[in-house]
């Protein structure tokens, strides 16, 4: 039987099997989780609740219920001073996983190519090239912390050059964008005539300065699709939640993909996302200052081990180098799953240039988190006798400090 | 709340040293803020809570509350007597209410009878105190912002991207 070439073509998940491997393990301490630690505010689930036993059960709308998308208007406008209007200009999604899609969909033809930092979140490759795209990574610097620059932009554009993608703050990096860094990226966007796709689905995750929604920019809001949603703010993963912001024709092309494939979001979800903005602030600067101190306690810890990282302004992971152990991404996640049974997640998902790099997860209990160091630091300890030290890595000092104990 | 503070009573044997990590601060510093807490008696006293549905006292096993009502004593206001109260061992809390009835009073005894001996002999009878109502507590469910229930499982999957 003859099957999609496309689809075929797309590379499998190379995760795959490493995932298998830490789902079938058990008591493993886990730092490979892309989702808060959190459960869903308890009002939040009431909420949901209610409506069932209310009987909303329906459909709603395809843009989403009318009084969330009205919510929503109205937080960008509190919060951000975005004023977006509820009627054509925000489309709620089932997660931002959809609403990327449809984006994706709706902006490009054949053979266009959209640019994307990388290392970057595993679906946005495979979804340009379904889109009948062409994904073109630019490697972002470490020794810039992972940020895009405007040069590195302008170097990768060309004739067919349509969009870019900016997910900020990033997972798997941890890095994000202050507004003088992102009004640079957007003098590029500009400069080249670009979309700009902009995931920020961790925006409200920010530590160290103001998050900046691309579109309050100026001249960006009429070139940016801005996408956000309840997951990793609220804690509500599972829900499915998204929205897009943009201009009122990709919207409604937006909106033409959704209401054939996905029709709405389900209702009891939505109800549940009209109560976490209006109630749910309280829950989420909570988990926001607990999600702080354990970055700050991570990433002094994996230094300290050895794994050096740059400080993450954003979400809730760590991407420290591994380039200490000698190892490759892979082999230093399977072995450290296999020898200590702690679980994280090798750069090498998230592209090529994750090589060298793991993605830490800290949505994960202080306890869990103090323990995982320990093994790791265990787990280093005879790779730094036997492995010759990589002399640019800059870790020697480290060491030395260290040995001397 | 001083984040040190919020720290240590959600953990209060968050090290010194893991704190100054948290908070990006040095160890010494925290160790000499905390010191200041406990002079200033902000910080009263490090316990554990313990699961009291889980393991039997036989000293507390049971608790009730006290509504009580008093006439103020002229000059003294409701503090006199509720000093008077609280300083006996039985009283693990005590509130000054607004409301039909002046104190809450929280007491804790081996049984029924222990407590009901409390409140018939030493409470009630006190000169200014005009009634009592007791409560016993049947069951607790959370206390001190702690669920008392076994601890949670993560139900996320181990790994996700």
């Amino acid at each position: 039987m003859k099957t999609s070439k496309i689809v075929e073509q797309i590379p499998p998940s190379g995760i795959r099997a490493f995932f298998d491997l830490v789902l079938g393990m058990k008591d493993i301490i886990s730092l490979g989780v892309g989702e808060p630690d959190f459960v869903t505010p308890w009002n939040v689930r009431e909420a949901a609740i209610y409506s069932l036993e209310g009987g909303y059960t329906s459909y709603t709308s395809n843009k989403g219920l009318l009084e969330l998308r009205q919510d929503i208007s109205r937080h960008l406008k509190h919060k951000h001073s975005l004023e977006y209007d509820p009627s054509d200009e925000i489309l709620i999604t089932v997660g931002v996983s959809e609403a990327f899609d449809l984006a994706l969909r709706a902006i490009i033809n054949k053979g266009d190519h959209i640019l994307i930092p990388e290392p970057y979140y595993v679906s946005y490759g495979p979804l340009v090239t379904l889109a009948g795209g062409k994904p073109i990574f630019i490697k972002v610097n470490p020794e810039n912390s992972f940020k895009i620059t405007p040069k590195d932009i302008l170097k990768h554009c060309g004739d067919r050059t349509k969009g870019i993608v900016l997910n900020y703050p990033n997972n798997p990096t941890g890095a994000s964008y202050t507004k003088p860094e992102l009004k640079a990226i957007s003098k590029a966007v500009i400069k080249r005539s670009l979309i700009m796709i902009s995931d920020e689905i961790y925006g409200d995750l920010t530590y160290d300065f103001n998050h900046t929604p691309f579109p309050t920019l100026p001249h960006m809001k009429e070139r940016t699709i801005c996408l956000n949603g309840f997951s990793k703010s609220y804690a509500m993963t599972g829900w499915r939640i998204g929205y897009a912001c943009g201009p009122k024709n990709i919207i409604s092309l937006m909106t033409k993909i959704h209401q054939y494939t996905m029709l709405c979001a389900p209702i009891m979800s939505q109800m549940a996302a009209r109560e976490a903005l209006k109630s749910g602030e309280r829950s989420t600067q909570e988990m926001k200052r607990e999600y702080r101190r354990r970055r700050e306690f991570i990433i002094a810890g994996l230094n300290e081990i050895g794994l050096t990282c740059h400080k993450p302004e954003g979400a809730f992971y760590a991407f420290p180098s591994i380039k200490i152990s000698g190892l490759s991404s892979m082999e230093f996640a399977k072995e450290l799953l296999k020898k200590e049974r702690v679980a994280l997640v090798p750069g090498t998902a998230f592209g090529p240039s994750g090589e060298g790099y793991a993605r830490i997860s800290y949505a994960a209990s202080l306890s869990n988190i103090k323990e995982a160091l320990l093994r790791i630091k265990r787990f280093l300890a005879p790779f730094e006798r036997t492995k010759p030290l990589d002399k640019s890595s800059g870790l020697r000092p480290e060491q030395g400090r260290r040995t001397k104990k | 709340m001083n984040e040190i503070l919020e720290i240590l009573e959600k953990d209060a044997r968050t090290s010194a040293e893991e704190i100054a990590k948290m908070l990006g601060m040095k160890a010494q510093a925290v160790k000499a803020a905390i010191k200041k807490f406990e002079k200033e008696g902000v910080i009263l006293k490090y316990k554990t809570i313990v699961n009291k549905e889980l393991v039997r006292d036989e000293h507390s096993d049971v608790r009730a509350l006290i509504e009580v009502r008093i006439t103020p004593k002229k000059n003294l206001g409701f503090d006199y007597l509720a000093e008077r109260i609280y300083q006996f061992p039985e009283v693990n809390a005590c509130y000054l209410m607004s409301g039909t009835y002046d104190l809450l009073v929280v007491v804790e005894g081996k049984d029924i009878h222990t407590v009901s001996d409390f409140v018939s002999s030493k409470l009630a009878p006190m000169e200014n105190v005009r009634g009592t109502v007791t409560h016993f507590i049947l069951k607790k469910y959370k206390e001190d912002g702690d669920i008392l229930r076994q601890a949670k499982r993560d139900k996320r999957e181990a790994i996700s991207l």
